[in-house]
């Protein structure tokens, strides 16, 4: 044996001239080749991570901005003359009086407000002053009004919105060049902004109102919020959770514990299957078609949207609960059967209590999903301009509304880049929600999971 | 009553049901339960499930059919002539619905008694100003037929729904006081409401073949509409797409395919050889504190909707792709764009990709491996010559998934891709795709009757053949490879 073994070795180190011990030319060719191939292993994985990176990053870094929002502070004089000609403080003839009546008040508080902090700036009419706040503040004050009607006589300090390029100036968005080619906003009037900035009038501060005001037009982006959206969002996944958590759970009882193998319960599996890789956008088509066309369902109504988002997610539901079905071994129904427990009996006390946790993480991953789907709503007209809120439930689900996703996508089809500062706060507001639904089905999964 | 309240009431009539089906089953037991054929509780779930079941389903159909009766009634109370030259039956219509709903809310606000109503006439009260007092605007004045169909609407509406209500109680009633009515304790109670039980939960699993139905049904339907007033042939061959909304337009669906085939491509140009490399360093190579970090990182990009894709395409790709590469090399200034598209798009399958590849790596059996490293290969040989072609039909079926993926994505490309329809090569030129059309013939104010609008069912029809048949055809190749090594 060491014979044949010593000739080969001779024979391969006469062969290559070289001992064993030291790697030849070949060798070293197949150790780069393995080196590179691992490296390039490497590289895709950092691509991979890095794409994540810079997904959140872009849109963290344009939307965190959205959170905070430019408010002037001005001592508003409600004159009686303009607001209550009447005198007696009649509702309906409060009601009657247009913004119009409201802006001309808002111009001389702020000239007011200009000239008690002695600001002078060359250049800027009296009547242009008043355009550094925003073109919402006289709804605003007329709702005041209208609450508190007592108030007409009397100065009250307002919190107003500031312009939406004096916002996007203290966000970087505006700057004194830009100002000058735009037709919104002049730099002498940013100028004002920093001298009032300096008085402490002006003030940037959180942003309640984007959780709950409603959408604004295209004029002013300061006053756009996410109310209408989040309420359409939470009416949809009520109606998504109320409808495809029993339909899902009971088709998954039925495939996974009763059904017998026949050509029925093969079609309903391929159909599944199926159902689960259709591109979303078809879903909206069906919505359009079924919902909208034939059954007279109102557009842009949160129901139509939850019928929708729920045939989309039963698949879902469906293949997360029979694998959590199927994770129950067998002995549990054995032993249930054995002591006279009906099969019924078996499955509805015993086998669904544990595959419980399972079909609850499915079902809140399915929910994920459908919170974030945006192409089937755009077609059963979500995009609509909605600025109502829904009613209370179960009417509330048949009026107009909008939902979270979609009004990401109506921001980034305005003309104001402000609104792309909202869609991408939008998002956030989104990924926000997601993370916890997430968390939440981490939690359950790591909290009741159990290996048999 | 609403539904809503209808609903309510059914739901309590439900739970007296319970109770009263339990106690009459104990009562009529002497209270001897051990008399009874089942568990007292069932008895009164035998009553509940006759109370709800036929009611609810009752009400769905009414819900369901009674707009759709209406509707052929009242266009049937349309003469031809009241229709406007060039108008169609379903605007008439529309003004119809309008106009019933516009009364509801003066009658509601109390301008108006019902009695006043019933003899107003279109012809001497000023209707259109009326509604337009409660915020309702009229596009035309009120023709007195119109006017009248419209107060048909709202009668027969009103009957229907008080007929609906009196039916929906009466069913609940009627099968809830029979099923009560049959409670005796040799009734089998049990086995009544398991029988119950179990075809509801066949229903239920058949709500995925109806769905299968309604999507196929609405595509079909639409689509044969489509090709009745558009030559199939055009649809199918032109290369031009040029909708034009007085009539007279081009719909060739060649360039949306085009369009839609590059944007894809260049989305598995990026994702497949990136997830491929991802799912063999991580199953192969990677050590446990990596994969532990790397794995659950990537799978993040999976539950990212694709909205947010579609703003980071619009918002950072676009811009960029725009400003460094195509401007300074004088190939495009779009910032949306094939490329912009397509890599966004790929960024959002790798970890698609990834997950089905590590599934069909780590299928491939150890002893094929040690096999190999027996020989003396490298891990690298070891892979390239080995686990890749036992994993390569699993592979190509993952392939395959991911381009059905790609082809029905709708949100990164309608942000991302552009809406010119055009037939060209540079990746970044503005082009359009099969989803980005069906959204935009599709929203807005839309009129079922003419092709722009009707097109985008066919398209959508050829968009569901295609991914229908990628996820057929990947289905089989995945289990056919599965059955070699199990």
């Amino acid at each position: 044996m060491t014979d044949i073994a010593d000739q080969s070795v001779s024979t391969a180190a006469a062969t290559t001239g070289r001992s064993l011990l030291q790697r030849g030319e070949h060798a070293k060719r197949r150790a780069a080749s393995e080196t590179r191939f691992r490296m390039l292993g490497l590289v895709a994985v950092m691509i991979g991570i890095l794409a994540v990176v810079g997904l959140l990053a872009s849109i963290l870094s344009n939307g965190v901005s959205s959170f905070f929002q430019t408010y002037v502070t001005v001592d508003i004089y409600l004159n009686p003359a303009k607001l209550d000609k009447t005198g007696n403080r009649d509702p309906e003839a409060l009601q009657k009086v247009t913004t119009f009546a409201y802006a001309p008040l808002i111009s001389a508080a702020v000239e007011k407000l200009i000239e008690t902090h002695g600001i002078e700036i060359e250049g800027l009419k009296p009547k242009d002053a008043a355009k550094i706040i925003s073109k919402e503040a006289p709804a605003s004050v007329r709702n005041y009004v209208l609450a508190h009607p007592s108030k007409i006589g009397e100065t009250v300090k307002f919190d107003l919105l500031a312009d939406g390029r004096v916002d996007g100036y203290y966000k970087g968005r505006v700057t004194m060049d830009s100002a000058k080619l735009d037709r919104n906003i002049s730099p002498e009037r940013l100028e004002l902004a920093d001298k009032l900035k300096h008085a402490g009038v002006l003030k940037t501060r959180f942003n309640w109102s984007f959780f709950t005001a409603p959408d604004a037009s295209d004029t002013r982006p300061e006053a756009a919020g996410l109310g209408v959206a989040i309420l359409g969002s939470a009416y949809m996944m009520i109606i998504v959770l109320v409808l495809s958590l029993p339909l899902g759970v009971a088709a998954s009882i039925y495939l996974e514990e009763f059904a017998v193998q026949n050509f029925f319960t093969d079609i309903i599996e391929v159909n599944i299957a199926n159902l689960a890789a259709v591109p979303s956008i078809v879903f909206g088509i069906l919505g359009l078609a079924i919902f909208i066309n034939f059954a007279g369902l109102p557009q842009s109504a949160p129901i139509v949207g939850g019928l929708v988002l729920t045939l989309m997610t039963l698949p879902t539901i469906i293949i997360a609960t029979r694998a959590a079905l199927k994770a129950v071994p067998p002995s549990i129904r054995e032993a249930a059967l054995g002591v006279g427990a009906s099969k019924m009996q078996a499955t509805f006390h015993h086998v669904l209590p544990l595959a419980m946790p399972g079909i609850l993480t499915g079902t809140i991953i399915g929910l994920a999903q459908a919170l974030g789907e945006t192409a089937p709503l755009l077609l059963i007209g979500m995009v609509a301009f909605v600025r109502e809120f829904p009613g209370a439930p179960p009417e509330g689900f048949f009026d107009p509304a909008s939902a979270l996703p979609v009004q990401v996508y109506n921001w980034t089809t305005r003309g104001d880049p402000a609104f792309v500062e909202r869609a991408s706060g939008a998002i956030i507001v989104l990924l926000v929600f997601l993370i916890i639904m997430n968390g939440l089905a981490i939690m359950l999964r790591r909290r009741f999971e159990r290996r048999w | 009553m609403t539904p809503g309240v209808l609903i309510l009431i059914v739901l309590a009539m439900t739970i007296v049901g319970f109770i009263l089906g339990r106690r009459r089953a104990v009562a009529m037991a002497n209270r001897e339960k051990v008399k009874l054929h089942s568990l007292p509780g069932y008895y009164g779930q035998t009553v509940a499930l006759f109370v709800a079941v036929p009611a609810y389903v009752l009400l769905a159909a009414w819900l369901f059919l009674q707009p759709i009766v209406i509707e052929n009634h009242i266009s049937d109370l349309i003469p031809a002539s009241a229709i406007p030259e060039g108008g169609a039956r379903s605007l008439v219509m529309a003004d119809v619905r309008r106009i019933a709903n516009g009364l509801d809310y003066v009658v509601g606000k109390g301008g108006v008694s019902e009695d006043e109503l019933a003899s107003m006439r279109a012809d001497i009260s000023n209707i259109r100003s009326r509604l337009a007092d409660v915020g309702i605007a009229l596009g035309s004045d009120v023709k007195p037929v119109v006017f009248q169909a419209a107060k048909t609407y709202r009668k027969i509406g009103k009957t229907g729904s008080l007929l609906r209500d009196i039916a929906v109680l009466a069913a609940a009633l009627g099968f809830g006081l029979w099923a009560l009515w049959r409670v005796n304790p040799r009734m089998r109670a049990r086995n009544t409401s398991e029988t119950f039980v179990k075809a509801l939960l066949i229903a239920s699993s058949s709500v995925a073949i109806l769905t299968t139905l309604g999507i196929l049904l609405s595509l079909l339907f639409e689509s044969i509409h489509f090709f009745r007033i558009y030559p199939a042939r055009d649809f199918f061959f032109s290369t031009v797409w040029n909708p034009q909304f007085r009539g007279g337009s081009d719909l060739g669906i060649l360039p949306l395919l085009w369009g839609t085939f590059y944007v894809s491509f260049v989305a598995l140009l990026l994702a497949v050889p990136i997830g491929l490399m991802i799912a063999i360093y991580l199953a192969e190579y990677s050590g446990s504190t990596l994969r532990s970090f790397a794995k659950p990182a990537i799978e993040i990009l999976a539950g990212i909707p694709t909205i947010v894709y579609g703003l980071f395409a619009l918002v950072t790709v676009g811009p960029f792709l725009r400003d460094w590469i195509a401007q300074p090399f004088g190939i495009g200034n779009s910032s949306s764009s094939v490329m912009t598209a397509g890599l966004v798009m790929g960024i959002m399958l790798i970890p698609f990709v990834s997950s089905l590849s590590d599934d069909i790596i780590n299928a491939v059996p150890q002893a094929m491996r040690d096999g190999s490293y027996g020989l003396g290969a490298t891990q690298s040989e070891t892979i390239k010559r080995v686990i890749l072609p036992a994993a390569l039909p699993g592979i190509v079926g993952a392939v395959l998934l991911a381009a059905s993926r790609a082809i029905g994505e709708t949100m990164i490309v309608v942000m991302g891709a552009g809406a010119a329809a055009r037939l060209n090569l540079n990746p970044f030129e503005a082009m359009t795709t099969v989803t980005v059309k069906i959204v935009s013939q599709l929203t807005g104010d839309t009129e079922f009757a003419s092709p722009e609008t009707l097109v985008a069912f066919a398209l959508g029809l050829t968009l569901f053949v295609f991914t229908l048949g990628l996820n057929i055809l990947a289905l089989y190749i995945v289990r056919k490879y599965r059955e070699q090594y199990e």
